[in-house]
């Protein structure tokens, strides 16, 4: 139930957005993220977007894991 | 990242190896599926056990609840939509599924909004059977607000911190870690795990790659080796790249606006104080529970006999796995499922037959 699957953000007509999943395409609700811009990730739960993916932060844990291994 | 894994693998053996028995409880059928999937289990040293909890909102939705539709779309001529796993969990062996093929309109939908288009084009009124935990509220929430016509929604949503106390105060078992659910958290934040500081447990909200669950695994670990120095080894957060400290607080403020707190029941957990999220009263006009009262007003829950030997409530609490079920793959298989568990695609019973390649 708790399933969401990121997706990329193709164009926005709000609320809703077209989201790419690896080129399989939906039409999602986006009421509850602010900010969102073409080209953002986010998270989809049944049909709505739930959360902004940071791309950053995404990266951050995986050095943080490089770093934790060295020690 | 495959050298990367077997490195924190290795660091946990060797941080976990004088700490005795320790159970770490992950709380998201989401993490099961990767757990199993991934066989994470199999890497860790053997004193470091995983157990799963009630993460599975099919699972826990409790069988008065499903009795409450079968009797209302039994006795009103309307049309139900709901997720498809729900449709599959049985009662006396029916379920939504056998109600279809007996001409009732029931339709699998894989938004709540994909509900909403229904009712704009239907004469009967639609009821949205909605299920889930503070991840999918929000849909539900913004369907209501989109004030629409002829739809109406029985809510059995359940608001899953509760559930967690809940656990801890039962005391039946004892967990030194809990893995927090990464996508509930996405909407609640790492605030609404504050309050269980005082239990002195170290939780870690945790993304669902192999990476994020063994990282996760690595902090309970090292905080418990550590010992708790300070109130940031109890609460942490590893899926950063979605959950936020405040969390969603658009979808918060949707789920406050249109739900409020109750004490619901929960399939093996018994009552929980103010776990269940009923439609307020400024959106009656919306609630099936309130605009059916009349055909409900009749209605007797029972006890399903079929499922008397069915162990999804101790699966739930974490106190068995599905191998400790004697139905467990014998007369209880995805195919032809006798409880919850085996029925949804986040149920332990149901990813355990999965993964082994029976089904």
């Amino acid at each position: 139930m708790c399933l969401a699957i990121p997706g990329k953000v193709e164009s926005i007509d709000y609320p809703f957005a077209v989201v790419s999943f690896k080129g399989t395409k939906k039409k999602i609700r986006i009421d509850l993220i602010d900010d969102l811009k073409v080209g953002d990730y986010v998270l989809v739960h049944v049909g709505f977007a739930i959360q902004k993916v940071d791309e950053a932060e995404a990266k951050r844990i995986q050095d943080l894991i490089s770093k934790i291994v060295e020690l | 990242m495959k050298t990367e894994i077997k490195a924190l693998v290795k660091k946990i053996e060797d941080l976990s190896k004088n700490l005795g028995k320790i159970r770490i409880m992950h709380l998201c059928g989401t993490h099961e599926d990767t757990v199993t999937k991934y066989n994470i289990r199999s890497l860790l040293p053997k004193n470091i056990e995983l157990l799963s909890g009630p993460g599975c909102p099919v699972c826990i939705t409790p069988d008065s609840d499903l009795q409450e539709i079968f009797h209302l779309i039994k006795n009103a001529n309307i049309t139900l939509t709901t997720f498809g796993d729900m449709a599959r969990v049985p009662f006396e062996k029916k379920s939504l599924f056998y109600y279809r093929s007996k001409g009732y309109d029931i339709r699998i939908v894989y938004s709540i909004f994909d509900a909403l288009e229904i009712a704009k084009r239907n004469d009967k009124p639609v009821v949205h059977f909605a299920i889930g935990f503070e991840t999918t509220m929000p849909s539900t929430a913004l369907a209501i607000l989109d004030n629409v016509e002829n739809f109406y929604v029985y809510s059995s949503h359940r608001f899953f911190i509760p559930a967690m106390e809940a656990l801890l105060k039962a005391g039946e078992i004892k967990i030194d870690g809990f893995i927090n659910p990464g996508h509930v958290s996405t909407i609640v934040g790492v605030k609404a795990y504050e309050h269980l500081k005082k239990y002195r447990i170290p939780q870690v909200i945790a993304g669902f790659e192999p990476y994020d669950v063994i990282l996760a695994i690595y902090y309970i670990i090292k905080a418990l080796k550590d010992g708790i120095n300070s109130d940031d080894d109890l609460l942490m957060n590893e899926y950063t790249r979605a959950v936020k400290y405040e969390g969603n607080l658009k979808a918060q403020a949707v789920i406050n606006e249109v739900f409020g707190k109750e004490d619901w029941e929960w399939r093996g957990l018994g009552i929980i104080p103010k776990s269940g999220a009923s439609i307020r009263k400024k959106y009656e006009d919306f609630d099936a529970r309130k605009q059916f009262e009349d055909i409900f007003k009749d209605f007797q829950p029972k006890i399903d006999l079929t499922k008397k030997a069915c162990r999804c409530g101790e699966v739930l609490r974490g106190l068995i796995t599905p191998e400790d079920c004697p139905l467990f793959l014998k007369v209880c298989t995805p195919k032809d499922p006798v409880g919850p568990c085996m029925v949804s695609f986040e149920g332990m019973c149901n990813i355990w037959a999965r993964y082994r390649g029976l089904y």
